[in-house]
């Protein structure tokens, strides 16, 4: 596809993602979906930037923030919603909630809520794709704090070792629940945790989703090649609270003049002005796009709110 | 007919891997030292030969990320055996092995498989000391979502290993140091032992001894010299701890009424507190006695040879304890009792 088809495209998925999480913050206090839910609101053009480069074979796992990885994987919106619903149909049957969306038919193979978890298991899908002899890559996205955690360096050593095709991508946005990054890191460089092992580190602002898509190539395309492993570090915020549907301006040093500083920087507003701009993108366009979707969101809700309750298996 | 030929424990755990590994192409080895000349005492060393560092490879010090690079292989169809020199080096992988192979299944709604395969040798004697000997069913056990397996003989280590290799979901397998050399018939063919199956070792009328890994050895001496004694012992190994088996068990101890159960691990709080509690649930009241556990005392491991030698039951152990639950017509002296010299016999370093 073309450059504007391409761009139309990413917008699509931007809106999307930042639909169905506004939808489901202000559906949550009817207290429907009763599991606890970690929003990616500000946070969508990593997820988006990402899986742009990703085909329904590559494979991603996610944390306990996972929908933008989902939906931008491809993941199925109805079973989504009433996976949140802890209902039959949910796309882990109920049994996995918010925090462990799975789609395994567009290689979203889960979510883990232990931080730093599911680094090693990008690693080593990785491993299996290169001993399958594969040219698949596997994307293991996870947060600032999971980059303190020991299992991180552990997988990154290894996966230079043997040259695997994983993309490590970092979404920093510089809080892990209520604890600033600046009380938890002795340096602010992410994206150089790679190096001692030799794995070549990008640093990106996680809010343009063209500048994250070309790293995100880069490093997926190196993947393909055989040459190993990749860090990225995507900087962006979160607008929520860790968990629920409030925004967060008060969190640690958060200040509502800072919080609305980073809403000017919206991932998703960024990239509409930009469209606009370069008039790839009409008032109507977006209108239209946006109707749609909420037609597929309500859809959604109203599978998920008619399906049959969860079994044990 | 089959051929069966007499093996040592670790040679039918190499065998069994080979054969495997000859068989499915997706079976691949990771462990520090899997590939050195001793491979994991003499456990992977066949597989190397055969298969080389692709497939059986060393790995660095990362217990845990290796048990999920593991687990992320095996949820692309790959079946990784994760070999570990002693129990005590689990614990670095826990969060692996408890919330994310343990769990992948449930949490994905039944839509991923985690075949993941995990040996661990249980250490003893010559100073191994606090945490180079332990023995660890008791804790994976109890979280939901593991199988944990404890071959006490070379035939069902092969068995059950090749079982292992079949399944579909995370299995530890716990081997005991001690068993290493021991040897009976093994089959030169494949086969398999079928998981949650125990076997009777021994058939008798007055006493049910549930015993596990090495134990099963320790217990059978024991009832060589409790029949001199007129105490006719019936044990039971019933090889895995999950699943485990509770009908073969139960029909022991509804035949005896007595019940005990020796473990390789501390007491407190041990697989063996399972077996008492559900044996009392179902026929408390119609035992002839009360149930006994034999395990180790709430202490780690002493390194010094005079403790360590008084830290394990031993036969001597289990003979004393079983003679307070049944009624002995004599009891002989304590000095012919000491058969088992396996502790005398190893002299390390490892």
């Amino acid at each position: 596809m073309n450059q504007k088809e391409w761009a139309v495209k990413a917008y699509c998925e931007l809106i999307k993602i930042r639909m169905v999480e506004e939808a489901i913050a202000s559906g949550y206090s009817k207290q429907e979906m009763r599991c606890p839910v970690h929003l990616s609101i500000g946070q969508e053009a990593i997820a988006v930037g990402v899986c742009l480069c990703l085909e329904d074979e590559d494979i991603v796992f996610s944390t306990h923030r996972c929908h933008s990885h989902y939906l931008a994987k491809g993941g199925n919106l109805n079973e989504m919603i009433a996976e949140l619903y802890g209902k039959k149909t949910g796309c882990a049957k109920g049994l996995g909630g918010s925090m462990h969306l799975v789609d395994e038919r567009v290689g979203m193979l889960g979510a883990s809520a232990i931080v730093g978890g599911t680094i090693p298991l990008g690693a080593g899908a990785a491993l299996a794709f290169k001993m399958f002899g594969k040219p698949f890559v596997a994307v293991t996205f996870f947060g600032d704090g999971a980059a303190e955690e020991g299992v991180f360096f552990e997988s990154l050593n290894f996966a230079a070792l043997k040259k695997l095709p994983v993309i490590f991508v970092c979404e920093n946005n510089h809080v892990a629940t209520a604890s600033d990054s600046t009380s938890r890191k002795s340096k602010d460089n992410i994206f150089e945790h790679g190096e001692i092992f030799g794995i070549p580190g990008h640093r990106v602002d996680g809010n343009d989703v063209e500048a994250v898509y070309a790293v995100a190539r880069e490093a997926t395309d190196r993947a393909r090649r055989g040459e190993g492993p990749s860090l990225i570090e995507g900087r962006t915020f979160r607008m929520m609270k860790h968990v629920g549907p409030e925004i967060d301006q008060t969190t640690g040093s958060r200040t509502p003049e800072k919080w609305l500083a980073w809403k000017e920087k919206c991932p998703v507003k960024l990239f509409e002005k930009k469209l606009m701009d370069r008039g790839w993108l009409t008032d109507v366009d977006q209108q239209k796009i946006r109707r749609q979707m909420k037609l597929e969101l309500d859809h959604a809700f109203d599978f998920a709110q008619s399906s049959p309750l969860a079994e044990m298996i | 007919m089959t051929i069966a030929r007499n093996l040592k424990y670790s040679d039918a755990l190499d065998e069994a891997l080979v054969q495997a590994m000859l068989v499915d192409p997706d079976i691949f080895v990771m462990g520090c030292g899997v590939d050195d000349e001793g491979g994991i005492f003499g456990t992977t060393v066949g597989a190397f030969k055969k298969f080389g560092p692709e497939r059986v490879m060393d790995v660095p010090l990362a217990e845990n990320a290796i048990n999920g690079i593991g687990m992320g292989a095996a949820l692309l169809g790959k079946r990784p055996v994760i070999v570990h020199a002693r129990n005590d080096f689990l614990y670095l992988a826990l969060d692996q092995i408890a919330n994310h192979a343990a769990k992948w299944n449930i949490m994905s709604g039944g839509k991923l498989n985690c075949p993941l395969v995990i040996r661990a040798i249980v250490g003893r004697g010559w100073g191994q000391a606090a945490q180079h000997s332990q023995s660890l069913q008791a804790l994976f056990s109890h979280i939901p979502g593991l199988k944990v397996v404890m071959p006490s003989n070379a035939y069902d280590a092969k068995g059950l290993l090749m079982a292992s290799l079949k399944d579909s979901e995370p299995v530890i397998i716990i081997e005991h140091r001690f068993l290493y050399d021991t040897r009976c018939d093994v089959p030169e063919t494949p086969y398999f032992v079928p998981m949650g199956q125990g076997k009777i070792c021994r058939n008798g009328k007055d006493v049910t001894a549930v015993a596990f890994s090495y134990m099963v050895k320790e217990v059978l001496e024991a009832a060589q010299i409790l029949a001199r004694e007129g105490v006719d012992l019936e044990v039971i190994d019933p090889r895995c701890s999950v699943p485990l088996d509770m009908d073969l068990i139960t029909r022991s101890v509804k035949k005896t009424g007595r019940l005990v159960v020796v473990d390789t691990s501390w007491k407190a709080f041990g697989i063996s507190a399972e077996i008492v509690a559900q044996i009392t649930e179902k026929m408390g009241l119609s035992l002839k006695g009360l149930p006994v556990r034999i395990g180790l005392p709430s202490q780690s491991t002493p390194c010094s040879s005079n403790l360590e030698k008084d830290y394990y039951p031993g036969v001597e152990g289990i003979i004393r304890a079983i003679r307070n639950i049944s009624e002995p017509k004599r009891v002989l002296g304590l000095e012919v009792e000491t058969v088992n010299t396996d502790h005398l016999q190893f002299k390390g370093p490892f």
